[in-house]
């Protein structure tokens, strides 16, 4: 079942340097919530401060009741939750099928080959090329292993970092229509942090709008979309 | 002809030991970037272990269980004791604490175990074989050399490929983030690569020390020359250690054999410089967007 993450005024930094400033929202069960904003907003350290990777100076994230923010990175996978790093974050010196075996390990219960096999059935593209080297993927195909990877350990909540950076927009669209049937078929939570806000927004459910560290905006998707003054100050379409 | 055959088994069985030596200080470096100085002391300290054993009256065979067995423990200690606190540092911080950790290890076995000249027993003969009435050099020992590090790199290489344990090593040796997020819990697997890295050196230390001679700097020469086989196979590659000990060691005994002996600790260096001057990578480098 997915589950729903919850983030309360959580703040981090680096340093003197403040990158969340008491963030608050909600990411329902089974809907995908869009985190938008420009480069330095505070997206990513958000999405590692929730993930475990980056310490929470303040403020707590809840994953349907369970506390996560004093959570080693490590222990996530097992609590349900899948942090999909931006498509580098593949193993490029391992093979495709070795980079979704790991995937697996992380959960609790045993392995077996029909995760593999639904992943495959997900993503034909890495079936065709399972014992290559993970180096030679295009950008696209690294997005879907990555992806693909984080199903390996059954999450009930994904969250997805930038799945269109440096694609050809061809293939961002590619990429977010898989996005979008995986939503559906997979009944997911997703949190997924996008610059490219139109084509977020086009399967998101909800949006919440970082500027600086702070929510400057946090409506349905279609709502933020219709608000030409927002997308203007903030989205950049 | 016979010189020939000879020097090229000498060689043989001499580059199966630093192949071993080798991968030990690989299998550190492509997880920690650490060149691990001070893997010859911590062999050295591993057959001392041994030589108390067999000074004990027990068996060759309890005694190199035993070293291999500290060798495990003091690369997991050392690993979590001395190099841990300095990670996320400067790398060169580990580099360093492993040049003084070669230096008090040396102190600490001249005090527990006498800076002296101790004989090392060989479970087998140490006389080159017979073979149509013409003596060759390959002993008895020498065989056992060559089908331990062939069995050790045997066993290394299914624990990498074919366990769950081994991919998770690999994951964390990549790329240590996204093993996290995957659930890996990558401290342990450094601790774990330390340690089989210590078995290996060890391993190499108690085939050296076989039916030869240890003091406190027996194995000194030979982080010299594992060093010089690793860089020759490319750092990163454990296949290459093994490619560059072979190398490193049938090239000095050519030298050794029809140059002269005095000769191999200047071969050594010669052979590190031409490979750092004209393949800086090792012999075996990937493309050098390896790590990207």
């Amino acid at each position: 079942m997915p589950a729903m993450l919850t983030v309360t005024d959580l703040a981090a930094g680096y340093g003197p340097v403040r990158a969340l400033d008491g963030v608050s929202f909600t990411a329902e069960r089974g809907r995908v919530t869009a985190v938008l904003g420009a480069n330095g907003a505070g997206k990513t350290t958000l999405l590692r401060t929730i993930s475990g990777l980056h310490r929470a100076e303040r403020g707590s994230v809840d994953l349907d009741g369970q506390r996560l923010d004093r959570v080693a990175a490590e222990r996530m996978p097992a609590l349900g939750l899948a942090h999909v790093p931006e498509g580098r974050g593949v193993i490029t010196e391992l093979t495709v099928e070795e980079n979704l075996r790991l995937g697996a390990l992380g959960r609790a219960g045993k392995v077996d080959g029909s995760d593999l096999e639904r992943v495959y059935g997900l993503f034909p593209v890495l079936a065709d090329r399972r014992a290559a080297t993970a180096h030679v993927l295009s950008g696209g195909e690294r997005q879907m292993l990555v992806v693909g990877r984080a199903l390996m350990a059954r999450p009930t909540t994904l969250l997805l970092d930038e799945p269109s950076l440096g694609l050809a927009p061809r293939i961002v669209a590619q990429i977010f229509e898989l996005l979008r049937g995986l939503v559906e078929s997979e009944s997911l939570t997703v949190l997924l942090v996008e610059q490219n806000a139109r084509s977020a927004l086009s399967i998101a459910h909800r949006g919440v709008v970082l500027n600086l560290g702070r929510v400057v905006a946090d409506d349905d998707a279609d709502a933020l979309a219709a608000d030409d003054q927002l997308r203007h100050a903030y989205l950049g379409f | 002809m016979q010189q020939l055959l000879n020097t090229a088994l000498g060689g043989l069985t001499l580059g199966m030991v630093y192949a071993a030596f080798a991968l030990a200080l690989v299998l550190i470096w492509r997880s920690t970037r650490v060149v691990n100085f001070a893997q010859a002391p911590m062999a050295m300290v591993t057959t001392f272990v041994a030589l108390v054993i067999v000074d004990a009256g027990h068996s060759y065979w309890l005694a190199f269980a035993a070293a291999l067995a500290s060798g495990l423990v003091l690369g997991a200690v050392i690993e979590r004791v001395v190099v841990r606190p300095v990670e996320g540092g400067p790398e060169i911080n580990a580099v360093i604490l492993t040049l003084g950790l070669f230096i008090v290890l040396h102190a600490l076995a001249a005090v527990i175990f006498g800076n002296r000249y101790r004989s090392f027993p060989a479970p087998f003969g140490v006389r080159g074989i017979e073979v149509g009435g013409t003596t060759i050099a390959l002993t008895g020992f020498g065989i056992f050399t060559i089908l331990a590090v062939l069995v050790t790199m045997g066993l290394l290489l299914l624990l990498f490929q074919r366990t769950d344990i081994g991919l998770r090593m690999r994951a964390s040796a990549f790329n240590p983030e996204v093993a996290r997020l995957l659930g890996v819990r990558v401290g342990r697997m450094l601790t774990l690569g330390w340690a089989l890295a210590s078995v290996v050196g060890s391993l190499a230390g108690l085939l050296i020390a076989g039916g030869s001679l240890v003091h406190p700097g027996y194995m000194d020469s030979v982080v010299v020359y594992g060093f010089v086989a690793a860089v020759l196979g490319g750092l990163d590659s454990p296949f290459g250690a093994v490619v560059g000990g072979l190398l490193l060691g049938l090239a000095l005994s050519f030298v050794s054999g029809y140059v002269g002996s005095q000769l191999v600790a200047l071969a050594a260096l010669v052979i590190l410089m031409l490979v750092l001057v004209l393949r800086p990578g090792g012999l075996f480098a990937q493309t050098a967007a390896r790590r990207v």
